[in-house]
């Protein structure tokens, strides 16, 4: 019945090995190599078991892994947030958090309604969810990965100590999420942002490379983001259509069993069928979600954390501005010039800093991205053309024949006249 | 006889014409056995035929080979025609006629000698009702095209007009081809005249498509949206299928009613169809009571056959209303997806207007284009999904509720039957407490009512078994429609749906080198 159709639950696999490539172009380094090799899913939280392979000085070991949870992630890409040095770099984004409710409701509606089903419906339909929490299981991970990927790939941010302990600490980080009044407060540090976002955007810079890459990065997220929720409903459509034909699989082989007759025997043929279009819209959507929909989302979070770089450095230029004001009003007056000199220099450096290193991290973002939609582009038509060719020219042509076609067009699809010969034999067989 | 028929569009001949050859040719004669047993006598006229078919790579034996209950030569002919070629040279090269010379198809139509003998392998080019028909040993030659719908009026009394077109070569009609223009309610009177006449004998009445007011309304205000030129096309193809599946109806087809309202211009106004009508009320009453009826009535069921059958189209009730239920939410979501997918399309190439890469600005508006197309193609997916499947089992189920009418209308009868023996009973009863009691003149008045009685229930007894001998009939034809109607509507699905697969490698095809060249 599979007729060469990989199934079920592996059917992400082939992807998931470059997963870790896929949104961002890495040069794997000998000197510090970070994988997730193992995930377990608990009631409502999920344990990354991170494995590190090193031949830096700073670690004990050279390989060695701990078990990190997703809280864990999100306190070391705060902790790089929050760390001045690290203004004038592109932070990674950090991975979104596992959800697994919306499938774990499904499941447990599939559970409440298991009376009011065929026993065939119900193992397709749990077998179809299960694989369906084994793909978000999947995706979160590769998230979780990339981000780690990308901080040991970054030249600095692979130093950072916190790093080191998120990679070596065998015992819990007691990082505990945030309470309430750290959410509300977070909640105001971004308005706050946001608003002074506004404010340092509207200083026009000198620079013309930074002041095109800030109207490019604004547009670009944008766009970015409108692209990426409407590639998400294209391929929940898509999912869902999928799903029907499972329905209206089983409704099939439900009229198939009724009695022996010629026409039951078709319907079970055409049941047969239904559920092997399933199958393949199912992978091909979950092959446009891969490639499209998370690259996309991907990019999202990328944008989002350059256009702060440039806020960052905008923030410091105007500091550097306002040094500087403070500076010429304490020369006139004749008062505390020494300190607004030095908090003149100091403004000045870390202005420079940034500068410096945006301009280089912008760069490498942009190739990062080419390079990264290049492969996600290529592996989705590729993708999409292997399902079409393989998955229905090989099957869906021969069961034609094999259902009694009318070649109203013999000269289209069938002038192969071993498929017509084929056809005539199953039907002198038949009746 | 059969010289006379002007050659229908592709060939036509029916075995019935066989018979009346045969008494008459020879030639013909030996035709047929030919057909069925390889070398006999020279036929130069039915191998051009078979040398045809051996050429042409589409043998259409499907059609035919669908009853399996025909033992007429078609069954034969067509699969001896059927064969390989290999297999079938051995029959052309071991006839002894030098006449055989390669034909064209076209040819083979025009002379009007090798049509008539040669039935079996024109039917390739043949539709399959036409095939059917004959195979049946009917002599059905009728098409029928609903098209062009207008409008007609203005406001709340406007109405559309359909133009019902019929080709036919039937000799009851004055014309072999013709065209009335009709309404939606002409179609429901016939359909109420027809039903009138025929349910209660056992006949199953193909039902009419179904009233729809808020369509309607939409079409009479004037909205020229896609959804009311959707509901008038998807009403339009209904009517077509309606008809088409009444003309198939040999018993119904000779019906002066349908007849007429196929071919005379003017059609008096239906009335009685209009649901707010004094018939349309007295409809709904008949059928509350009729429901009432049903659940009183304990039929001693004689026959194992029916009871089986009724149980059997209970369950293919339920199932085919399941399925419909999952085809529209697929029909549903495929639209959703189109949807989608447009607007996805826009926001990639406006997300790759504003990337300032070149080549992969281009490669986006590619994809933006390609998923512009697949956004097409998705919505034809769902046209076809549409038509031809959901549309198919809504048919069906309302055709399995008029067969579940017609099974009631024969409890009916057995009903009136019952009774009439009963009352048959009490006047025989009356009639020996007359005897007892000696009063002459009622004693006869007895007897009569005796008579009239014991005529009453021989009728009854009559009419049940006549009844049920034409439902067993009409349930086997309608089972033969059924497999047939299922077959082409999902076997045309699949092959739109091979079409999509295509359409859709030959778009990521084209994409894929623009991709590949982003720097």
């Amino acid at each position: 019945m599979m007729e060469g159709l990989d199934d079920g639950p592996d059917f992400l696999s082939e992807e998931d090995r470059g997963l870790k490539a896929i949104n961002v172009d890495l040069q794997s380094d000998a000197a510090l190599q970070v994988d997730i090799s193992d995930a377990l899913s608990e009631r409502d939280k999920v344990k990354f078991t991170v494995h590190t392979k090193s031949s830096l000085p700073n670690f004990k070991q050279n390989e060695f892994s701990v078990v990190r949870q997703h809280e864990e992630f999100i306190w070391l890409h705060d902790s790089f947030v929050e760390n001045e040095d690290y203004a004038g770099y592109i932070i990674p984004p950090a991975p979104p958090r596992p959800d697994f409710d919306a499938s774990r409701e499904k499941l447990q509606k599939l559970g409440e309604g298991e009376g009011s089903m065929t026993k065939e419906e119900f193992t397709k339909m749990k077998q179809e969810l299960e694989a369906e929490y084994l793909a978000i299981f999947k995706k979160t991970v590769a998230m979780h990965e990339v981000f780690l990927c990308r901080v040991a790939a970054h030249p600095i941010l692979r130093r950072d100590l916190n790093f080191h302990v998120f990679l070596e600490y065998n015992q819990d980080l007691s990082v505990r999420g945030k309470n309430k009044k750290e959410k509300l407060e977070d909640f105001f540090k971004n308005m706050v942002k946001s608003a002074d976002g506004v404010i340092v955007s509207g200083v026009k810079d000198v620079d013309d490379f930074f002041e095109h890459e800030r109207t490019f990065l604004l547009e670009y997220h944008n766009r970015v983001k409108d692209a990426s929720a409407k590639s998400d409903r294209m391929t929940r459509s898509h999912k869902s259509a999928a799903d029907d034909y499972n329905r209206i699989g089983s409704s099939l082989y439900a009229l198939g069993t009724q009695d022996s007759t010629d026409i039951c025997k078709f319907f079970l043929k055409v049941s047969e069928l239904f559920d092997k279009t399933r199958k393949i819209e199912a992978r091909v959507s979950a092959d446009e979600d891969l490639k499209l929909s998370d690259l996309l989302k991907y990019y999202l979070r990328e944008s989002q954390a350059a256009k702060d770089l440039l806020y960052r450095r905008s923030r410091s230029l105007v500091d550097y501005e306002n040094a500087n004001k403070a500076l010429d009003k304490a020369r006139a007056k004749n008062k505390d010039v020494l300190q607004a000199e030095t908090s003149q220099q100091l403004c000045c450096q870390k202005f420079e800093k940034i500068s410096e290193s945006a301009k280089q991290e912008l760069i490498d973002f942009k190739t990062r991205r080419v390079a990264a939609f290049r492969k996600n582009l290529v592996e989705l038509a590729e993708l999409e053309l292997k399902h079409a060719k393989r998955g229905w020219a090989q099957w869906l042509m021969p069961l034609i024949p094999a259902l009694e076609v009318r070649s109203s067009r013999p000269q289209a699809n069938m002038g192969n006249l071993q498929l017509l010969q084929n056809c005539l034999a199953v039907l002198n067989g038949d009746t | 006889m059969a010289a006379e028929r002007e050659p229908p569009p592709l060939g036509d001949g029916k075995p019935t014409d066989f018979e009346d050859l045969e008494d008459g040719e020879d030639l013909f004669t030996s035709t047929v056995s030919t057909l069925e047993s390889s070398p006999s006598s020279p036929e130069p006229a039915s191998l051009p035929a078979e040398d045809i078919s051996a050429n042409s790579n589409g043998p259409k034996p499907t059609e035919v080979v669908l009853d399996d209950d025909r033992e007429d030569l078609f069954a034969e002919a067509t699969e001896e025609v059927s064969l390989d070629s290999p297999e079938r040279e051995p029959i052309l090269s071991s006839e002894p006629s030098p006449a055989v010379t390669p034909v064209t198809p076209t040819t083979l139509i025009a002379p009007r000698i090798e049509s008539k003998s040669m039935s079996a392998p024109v039917i390739f080019d043949r539709s399959r009702e036409e095939i059917e028909e004959e195979a049946n040993g009917d002599i059905f030659d009728i098409e029928i095209g609903v098209s062009d719908p207008e409008k007609v009026g203005d406001g709340m009394n406007a109405y559309m007009a359909y133009r019902v077109t019929t080709k036919t070569s039937l000799s009851m009609f004055s014309k072999s081809e013709f065209s009335v223009k009709r309404r939606f309610s002409d179609f429901l009177g016939l359909h109420s005249k027809l039903a009138s006449k025929y349910l209660h004998v056992g006949y199953i009445v193909p039902p009419a498509p179904e009233k729809s007011i808020v369509g309607m309304t939409k079409v009479k205000v004037g909205k020229e949206d896609s959804s009311s030129t959707e509901f008038v096309e998807k009403r339009r193809a209904a009517l077509e299928r309606y008809l088409q599946r009444t003309v198939k109806h040999p018993t119904l087809l000779q019906d002066p009613d349908l007849r007429q309202f196929l071919e005379s211009s003017e059609l008096p106004r239906a009335v009685n169809t209009q649901a707010l009508s004094g018939a349309g009320i007295l409809r709904m009453a008949n059928k509350a009571a009729d429901a009432v009826n049903k659940m009183t009535i304990k039929m001693n069921e004689s026959d194992a056959w029916f009871e089986e059958k009724q149980q059997q189209f209970e369950n293919l009730d339920q199932q085919l209303r399941k399925l419909h239920v999952s085809v529209e939410a697929l029909v549903c979501h495929r639209k959703e997806l189109s949807a989608n997918t447009a607007a996805f399309a826009k926001s990639a190439a406006m997300l790759g207007n504003s990337e300032d890469h070149t080549a992969l600005s281009r490669a986006l508006s590619q994809l933006a284009e390609v998923e512009e197309k697949i956004d097409q193609l998705h919505q034809e997916h769902a046209f076809a999904d549409f038509y031809m499947f959901s549309e198919l089992l809504s048919d069906y189920i309302r055709l399995i509720a008029a067969v579940k009418g017609v099974f009631d209308h024969r409890m009916k009868c057995w009903q009136k039957w019952e009774d009439a023996q009963i009352t048959l009973l009490k006047k025989r009863e009356a009639e020996a407490k007359m005897m007892v009691a000696n009063k002459p003149d009622k004693i006869q008045q007895a007897k009569n009512e005796i008579r009239e009685w014991e005529a009453k229930v021989q009728q009854g007894e009559r009419d049940f078994e006549q009844i049920s001998k034409t439902i067993r009939k009409e349930v086997g034809r309608f089972e033969k429609e059924r497999v047939k109607d299922f077959k082409t509507v999902i076997i045309k699905y699949l092959e739109s749906l091979v079409q999509t697969q295509q359409q859709l490698i030959k778009y990521w095809e084209a994409f894929l080198p623009e991709a590949k060249a982003i720097a």
